[in-house]
């Protein structure tokens, strides 16, 4: 078994295995890491060694992007590496509790590595598991519905080093939780079936000059077939599902008709890296009907002419990746993947999929890209767009999963009738992680324009206060806005709904949010590195109630300072959740506003907390009486 | 063949492929910035070359210059910003000007008073940093390090060495060297190398020579930044 102590001879060995199986691709540095660490536990100095030689990076390179993803770790974590989701959904179910359990269990303090090196027990960014919540990660494999009695029986496990692979199964089950469906989730659809109709599909009357130039550059020789799926896609008003909604038929047109150089091919990206906290249903999808998923990419590349494929999977997602390369490895074998997909001469299209290490910012296309070719997750400087120079400088798209699913049914059952669902602006159906304070939380699937309060009435809710409507960089919807509807025409989203009912704290809402957003920031820029700190310190001040008007208005000035000058879309949002709490639900924040003048953000007895602790005293005689109180 | 946009609403030429930073600085016009430096591929990350273009933000560093562009710099509320990010900057890391080796010559504290910043306005963050002694001839005091990454991609770029990177993600982010011990003195780095030449501020420092330069002559007494702009700092 893998130990901090393993010999230099016995990692190399483990690299030079990994390394083989990525080719020995420096672009795949991402990847290797992460498998080093499967194998590893951790990626010691003896790893970084090796990969130098046979991967010829200098080793800067290679600490660069390990230090970059919180899942990749150059010191030792333990054997056992606990990490407890803490989006505000499973601090809602009660994580603390939970984790300060585990912690007592083991003896082991949290962030902190047990003295005999067996466990660690930290905290995450959202898992994806609202609906079944609180959730974790033990060593990146996935558990929801965590319970005190499932916290002693893994503290149990872990104490006696039982090996993941022998707890018990059910502990890693993930539902489905599937409330609603409609034409995605209920699709009874076969495999290969859209990739036939698209085949077959006749081009339509109107041969545009984008058609023209795909026979000149030789696609696929369908003879009209890729253009006409095209134009379907286009027919159908298809809007990207990742929350921005750009015209999927647009993207795919640009990406079609950008130049190639000699050796270069088209490039499909399924973006999977599902990090907006409330967010799952792509979880869903995968899980359910990836073959809608894949064969939606499959269509994409035969309408734009790519030879290569990626699914970027967030990490949290790694008890998917075995079962999404089954399915690959099927449709390899049904001629749905590979070379001549469906018998069509040229048609060559392959997938690989590549998982995230746990950055959130790797959702934005081009860091996802970044990350694809083995590097930080940093968004680049736009123009260019990827649809003419993405991974590695080759023309390719990046869609969300539920994209590629609808582009499946699209190319089945043709554009008109898919823009004949949802509203004029919208077509189609929306899938919605539904979770927080609700009976039913699950995923809701409704074609657009359905109003905020129908959901909240399908799923159970009572007694709402607000709607966080596409995570924290969303909008925060309060009860007179509920007759508004989700669309983009009026509230887009990329899924995410939770629900607040009038006993949680939106303060506390908001704080978890900006608390995400500092911990996401990729520090490339100065605006979003520094500035999500100062607002993650104003809120945290306001916490402690040391609050005043005038840090209402420095969150004002950062919010401003954050939209214009961020490097990318992180930044940009970064803000939202204060800005409109504080707009909707001002009382959460006058509560702890102890007086309208000054105060000191400085505060004596919670800087004595470091030798309260050092001291293991708690008592009174261990605290200063302050006017004011430290309360937290 | 040249086109021109317009800068704070007077022409400026530009040759096909320049950005609006490249065009402005060869006719003369300073625009702030720090992670930018001529010889470089831009980066873009500092942000103070901030410019709108036809009114949106964008980095002046990266953006192609376009025929008819209106493109505003010099404002209020643009300058405003721009001293807000270097605050930003001072508080970030730990900067203490009147002893700093590199005062008045560090394009930080030179872009400050550019930008009339008269104080940090922002808490201080104070982060813990240790500084690195082990080169012979180089010390490296992170505490300074605005991560503009010039350092990076003159190792990179024009050593061909590799000897510096940027680590961690956020708040966290920071420089690191190429060696497995992390210290500078266990790589080949020279001081004959253009990585240490070109850091904005004081972090890549000549070890045995600080304070040379009598205060009233250094770079930054005898003329203001915006009139130093293009000429490279040389130690």
């Amino acid at each position: 078994m893998a130990l901090n102590d393993m010999h230099a001879e016995a990692v190399a060995g483990i690299v030079d295995r990994v390394v083989a199986r990525w080719r020995r691709d420096p672009t795949c540095m991402v990847q290797i890491l992460r498998e080093v660490q499967e194998a590893c536990d951790w990626i010691p100095p003896e790893a970084i060694d090796r990969l130098q030689v046979t991967l010829g990076v200098p080793r800067t390179k290679i600490e660069g992007v390990a230090g970059f993803y919180s899942f990749l770790y150059t010191e030792p974590r333990g054997q056992y590496r606990v990490l407890f989701s803490d989006n505000i959904t499973d601090r809602m179910q009660g994580n603390r509790a939970l984790m300060e359990r585990l912690c007592a269990n083991l003896w082991v303090e949290r962030g902190k590595v047990s003295e005999d090196g067996l466990v660690s027990v930290g905290k995450t960014a959202c898992t994806g598991l609202c609906d079944q919540g609180p959730g974790m990660l033990v060593n990146n494999m996935a558990m929801g519905g965590l319970t005190l009695e499932r916290i002693d029986a893994i503290a149990d496990l872990i104490r006696n080093k039982v090996p993941l692979a022998d707890w018990p199964a059910d502990f890693f089950s993930i539902q489905d939780n599937v409330c609603r469906a409609d034409i995605l989730l209920n699709a009874d659809f076969k495999p290969g079936e859209a990739l036939l109709a698209a085949r077959a599909r006749a081009p339509s009357d109107g041969l545009n000059a984008s058609n023209m130039r795909s026979w000149r550059e030789g696609l696929p020789s369908g003879i009209g077939g890729p253009a006409a799926t095209l134009d379907e896609i286009k027919r159908a008003g298809l809007r990207g599902r990742g929350g921005a909604g750009f015209t999927t038929g647009l993207k795919w047109e640009a990406c079609r008709n950008a130049p190639l150089k000699a050796g270069q091919q088209r490039i499909v990206v399924c973006n999977a890296d599902e990090g907006e906290p409330g967010t799952f249903k792509d979880r869903v999808l995968l899980s359910r009907c990836p073959d809608l998923v894949i064969e939606g990419m499959t269509v994409a590349a035969y309408a734009i002419g790519a030879t290569r494929g990626f699914i970027y999977l967030r990490g949290e997602y790694r008890y998917l990746l075995d079962r999404l390369n089954a399915v690959l490895a099927r449709r390899r074998s049904e001629n749905l993947l590979g070379r001549d997909i469906c018998g069509l001469p040229g048609a060559d299209f392959d997938i690989e999929i590549h998982l995230g290490a746990g950055a959130y910012v790797c959702g934005e296309e081009s860091a996802l890209i970044e990350s694809l070719e083995g590097k930080r997750g940093t968004p680049r400087n736009r123009p260019p767009f990827p649809v003419t120079n993405g991974y590695l400088d080759q023309p390719t798209i990046v869609n969300n999963v539920e994209t590629f699913a609808a582009a499946a049914l699209i190319a089945l059952n043709g554009g008109e009738w898919y823009a004949g669902i949802g509203t004029k602006h919208s077509a189609g159906t929306k899938l919605l992680s539904v979770s927080g304070d609700c009976a039913r939380p699950g995923i809701y699937e409704y074609p657009f324009g359905v109003s905020v309060r129908q959901v909240l009435d399908d799923c159970g809710a009572g007694d709402t206060q607000a709607v966080q409507v596409s995570g924290p960089s969303g909008i925060c919807v309060a009860e007179h806005e509920f007759d508004r509807l989700i669309g983009f025409e009026d509230i887009p989203t990329a899924g995410a709904f939770t629900i607040f009912n009038n006993t949680r704290d939106m303060f506390q809402v908001a704080r978890n949010y900006v608390h995400f957003f500092q911990h996401e920031s990729c520090g490339f820029c100065t605006p979003c590195r520094v500035g999500t700190s100062l607002l993650k310190n104003l809120m945290d001040k306001l916490h402690y109630g040391s609050g005043s008007p005038y840090d209402f208005a420095e969150i004002e000035k950062l919010n401003q300072l954050l939209q214009s000058m961020s490097h990318c879309g992180l930044g940009h949002t970064a803000c939202n959740p204060v800005l409109d709490t504080i707009a909707k639900f001002r009382p959460a924040y006058d509560k702890r506003m102890m007086q309208q003048d000054f105060t000191p953000a400085f505060n004596l007895d919670r800087e004595l907390s470091a030798a309260r602790q050092m001291t293991g005293r708690d008592d009174a005689g261990a605290h200063l009486a302050t006017e004011h109180g430290a309360q937290s | 063949m040249s086109h021109t946009f317009t800068l704070d609403g007077k022409p400026v030429p530009f040759t096909e492929g320049q950005t609006i930073m490249q065009a402005a600085s060869a006719a003369g016009i300073f625009i702030p910035h720090l992670c930018y430096h001529p010889e470089f591929k831009p980066h873009g990350s500092c942000k103070l070359c901030t410019v709108k273009v036809n009114g949106r933000h964008t980095a002046s560093c990266t953006m192609r210059a376009a025929a008819g562009m209106v493109v505003e710099s010099e404002t209020e509320e643009i300058n405003a910003e721009r001293r807000a990010l270097t605050q930003m900057l001072f508080v970030e890391g730990n900067h203490f000007c009147p002893s700093c080796e590199k005062s008045g010559n560090c394009q930080l504290q030179a872009t400050a008073y550019h930008l009339g910043m008269m104080s940090p306005h922002y808490d201080h963050f104070f982060p813990n940093r240790a500084v690195d002694a082990s080169h012979p001839e180089v010390l490296l005091d992170f505490n300074r390090c605005i991560l503009c990454s010039l350092c990076v991609r003159a190792s990179r770029d024009v050593d061909g060495k590799n000897v510096f990177a940027l680590s961690g993600r956020g708040i966290r982010t920071h420089l690191i060297v190429n060696a497995r011990s992390g210290k500078l003195g266990d790589t080949d780095f020279t001081l004959a190398d253009k990585a240490a030449q070109v850091c904005p501020v004081g972090v890549i420092l000549k070890k045995r020579q600080g304070f040379a330069v009598p205060i009233g002559e250094r770079r930054f007494d005898k003329a203001p930044i915006s009139a130093t702009a293009e000429t490279t700092e040389e130690r």
